[in-house]
């Protein structure tokens, strides 16, 4: 099954490609606010189920994919 | 003194860190690469160099946490062996679970490349022992991710326990922004565990270590080891 994990800096932690991204846009003249910049991994896992292959993307995020002390992940089966 | 230094594809400091230990210090030191299962019989001191680990793939230090030697680094630093992690060695620590925290990007989104200034918080390791107490020293810093930073309850703790080692600070030891040269949380440029024994730090003593190389505050830091 395919997975997609997306993996973002957790609120409240600097995001600097954000701010360099917003602060870009703002040159031309869009009004955004609170770019935050993630990263996205693809996975396809031997699941039997949707809620199998969400627990071994969840696993594969606790040990490498997440940086739990500044990233959080969500976790999508395609 | 017997010192592993290990080695992973990308890493770029190694040969700083054996020159230090080697050439500077005249210690036994021994390049061990990483795919290694075990330290060199009898190590005393496991040096993580600065470099570009795995060319920093998913985060810096996370690929190289995950290599067989470190296996060993984490039984060695269990066994309250001496861990030293320079740059991206503090990085690999990190990510290995050895100090807490993360390294971020610099705030400034900019590698950063210049000299200086540290106060020393924290005398009464094995790293830092040669120091006096809040002395300066003036050591390099070269990196894209030196933005120390932890939650809330965990840099409390880590401040209370006495787990900063080294702030960034002015040539008097005054602490400020301005002196801070990447964001980190309260000035953090290096940490040690409760242990004691594991030690990450952002800036460069080892190319600090002799006249040739524009400054020898390093040696504070290897003296120290000396004992």
């Amino acid at each position: 099954m395919k997975v997609r994990v997306l993996v973002s800096l957790k609120p409240g932690i600097l995001d600097p490609q954000g701010k360099a991204v917003e602060h870009g846009l703002h040159g031309f003249g869009f009004a955004v606010e609170h770019v935050r910049i993630g990263r996205m991994i693809d996975l396809e896992v031997p699941a039997s189920g949707i809620e199998e292959a969400k627990a071994q993307a969840q696993a594969m995020c606790d040990k490498l994919l997440v940086n739990p002390v500044m990233e959080k992940a969500i976790i999508e089966v395609l | 003194m017997r010192v592993a230094v290990p080695i992973f594809p990308g890493s770029n400091c190694d040969h700083d860190a054996m020159h230090a230990c080697c050439n500077v210090m005249g210690w036994d030191t021994k390049p061990v690469w990483h795919q290694e299962k075990a330290l060199p019989e009898g190590t005393d001191l496991v040096f993580v160099p600065g470099g570009f680990s795995y060319g920093d793939y998913l985060r810096c230090g996370a690929i190289a946490a995950l290599a067989p030697i470190m296996t060993d680094v984490k039984r060695f630093a269990a066994q309250g062996g001496l861990v030293l992690g320079v740059c991206n060695g503090f990085q690999i620590l990190c990510e290995a679970g050895l100090l807490p925290g993360a390294l971020l990007r610099n705030e400034s989104l900019r590698f950063i490349h210049k000299k200086v200034h540290l106060r020393t918080e924290r005398t009464n390791l094995p790293f830092t022992r040669a120091f006096k107490p809040g002395q300066v020293i003036e050591v390099p810093i070269a990196h894209a991710e030196g933005n120390f930073t932890l939650d809330d309850d965990g840099l409390v703790e880590l401040e209370a326990q006495g787990g900063v080692v080294f702030r960034y600070c002015g040539p008097e030891g005054e602490v400020a922004p301005e002196f801070n040269p990447n964001g980190a949380e309260n000035a953090i440029a290096g940490i040690v565990n409760a242990r004691g024994n594991v030690l990450g730090m952002m800036p460069h003593p080892e190319r600090v270590v002799e006249p040739a190389q524009g400054g020898t505050d390093g040696l504070w830091l290897f003296r120290s080891l000396e004992g």
